[in-house]
């Protein structure tokens, strides 16, 4: 019965080592964010926000960036949430729970979720600049190059492409809340099944459906992989004007500061300023879903 | 006896290979309150579920036979169900109301009706809610949200919310079993009124209560209708030997 010392020191050594790896999960947050915040906050100012680069990106502020970042963004909710509220409507309101068709579509979904960024952007590239692009160009434009090159909007349908899944998983999640006996309810008082999906099911899961909403954009806010090839640009000197355009975007940005920027350690400043305001940007998209989805659950464990 | 309101004949009903209703021919008249009785798993739900087809929901059920509502078989395959549903509405066992107000619980049925007059909406939601005795309790605080209301208020609301869409037959499907003794009176109060309009068909599994509010009382027992009687004969006098030993308390 007595505790041997060996095991007790066993004991010790496994425990220090679990603490060990996981204190240093927050060292490295610490880390980065100070060092982020510590370079990047002297350069934060209204100019900085407000207007464009000069000098070879050396000075000036990063408008084109934060304003391309934010047009792409709000393209590809436009593209992603309708499309993925839809999807998760029909998987939790109409598909039974296993049927052939319902599996699918969730092994497409988790599918589409693990397939690395760089690989949306080749496929938005093949698929919506060479193909359709080129083929509105062909039917619409007589040949004439427009739709076929790289712009705003084929990188927002990628980047819609991409966040899809996390849509469709937290919008499916915020359905599942709303309690079977509801649409029993609704359905027994002689409402049809769309009815009882409009008026009790969607006003019950309406935060989890923005919250889903939310987490889409702020991880579409930081990706660059999907948009390379199919819209951003290293610099323009005007702002998107139409669908057409191409456009600036915050990470790339950050890229291409630190390694296509002829004076690297001029554009040091700026490049903490545009990641701190990257960082912050994510930051509070994600806290505003974390806030959200818990008053979801709160709610459903009421 | 009265009017037939409701009839089947030789109904069967499955779910996916195991049998829940074998056989089932009983005719439920008008305006009057029949009582479904029997132990837990016997059908009675399933055969109450089976008169708004709200049985349709669940994946693998199969009815087989006729169900006669007015004269109309609800099964034909040019019925619609959710017409079906506005003429046969129901209360849940456990108080259902919508994360809406008080006001908007009861007129969600009209307004899915069309009804948009608010003064056409007030006067029903106000109608509704003293049929359901509980209009005194709420009429002061009709804009308040539902889920505020006590567990008896809200399934008097929930009554009043499936009287709001006009409906001939009222299925109950244990109404008050969750609910404390107090509300059970009040509630069994209302359903005795409520039969001056309404069919009522109401399960439970308490036999004090279908001998106090009944006129007509079913035992099933094992997806058969073992006797379908006056409440009063059942009560005191059954036919058949499951029955007694059922409310004699032998068995279930």
């Amino acid at each position: 019965m007595i505790r041997s010392y060996k095991n007790n020191i066993k004991g010790i050594l496994i425990e220090g080592l679990t603490l060990s790896s996981a204190l240093l999960i927050i060292a490295i947050v610490v880390v980065m964010v100070t060092v982020i915040v510590i370079g990047g906050k002297d350069q934060l100012s209204w100019e900085f926000l407000t207007s464009f680069p000069e000098d070879g990106m050396t000075k000036g502020g990063i408008f084109p960036a934060i304003y391309g970042t934010a047009l792409l963004v709000i393209l590809m909710s436009i593209a992603a949430v309708p499309f993925g509220t839809i999807t998760a409507i029909y998987l939790t309101e109409y598909a039974k729970e296993n049927s052939v068709i319902a599996k699918t579509i969730r092994f497409a979904v988790r599918t589409l979720a693990v397939i690395p960024s760089i690989i949306y952007g080749l496929f938005g590239l093949g698929f919506f600049i060479k193909f359709v692009g080129t083929q509105m160009d062909n039917t619409f434009m007589g040949g004439e190059l427009k739709w076929g090159q790289p712009n705003i909007l084929w990188a927002s349908l990628t980047m819609a492409l991409l966040t899809l899944p996390v849509v469709i998983v937290s919008v499916e999640e915020a359905l599942k809340t709303v309690p079977n006996d509801l649409r029993a309810a609704s359905l027994a008082l002689g409402a049809t099944k769309w009815q009882t999906i409009r008026k009790v099911v969607i006003p019950g899961s309406i935060s989890g459906i923005m919250t889903g909403t939310i987490l889409a954009v702020s991880r579409g806010a930081g990706e660059v992989a999907p948009i390379l090839f199919t819209g951003v640009a290293y610099y323009v000197a005007t702002l998107p004007a139409s669908l057409s355009d191409q456009f600036m975007v915050l990470g790339y940005h950050i890229y291409v500061m630190t390694t296509q920027s002829a004076n690297v350690d001029q554009t040091m400043p700026i490049q903490f300023g545009t990641t701190l305001v990257l960082l912050m940007l994510t930051f509070i998209l994600n806290i505003s879903a974390i806030v959200l989805r818990y008053r979801i659950r709160k709610k459903k464990s009421n | 006896m009265a009017i037939e309101k409701i009839h089947t004949e030789n109904m069967f009903l499955h779910y996916g290979s195991k049998m829940a209703l074998n056989n089932i021919s009983i005719s439920i008249p008008e305006k009057k309150i029949t009582a479904f009785i029997g132990p837990s798993g016997c059908g009675k739900s399933t055969f109450l579920r089976s008169l708004n087809r709200m049985n349709d929901l669940i994946d693998g059920v199969k009815i087989e036979g006729n169900i006669f509502i007015d004269h109309i078989n609800i099964y034909d395959k040019n019925i619609d169900v959710v017409t079906l549903r506005k003429k046969v509405g129901m209360v849940f066992q456990k108080s259902n109301p919508f994360a809406k107000s008080i006001f908007e619980n009861v007129a969600y049925g009209p307004r899915i009706n069309g009804i948009k007059d608010k003064n056409q909406l007030g006067e029903i939601v106000e109608t509704a809610l003293k049929n359901a005795a509980i209009w005194d309790e709420v009429k002061d605080r009709l804009g308040d949200s539902a889920l505020g209301l006590s567990g008896g208020q809200q399934q008097r609301l929930c009554i009043a919310r499936t009287l709001a869409v006009n409906p001939e037959i009222v299925l109950m499907d244990e109404p008050a079993s969750a609910l404390d003794p107090l509300s059970t009176s009040k509630i069994e109060e209302l359903i005795v009124g409520l039969k001056e309009k309404y069919t009522i068909v109401i399960v439970t599994h308490n036999m004090q209560q279908a001998a106090r509010i009944s006129d007509l009382t079913a035992f099933f027992y094992l997806g058969e209708l073992i006797e379908f009687d006056k409440t009063k004969k059942i009560f005191t006098n059954p036919e058949k030997k499951q029955t007694e030993d059922y409310i004699t308390g032998r068995f279930g």
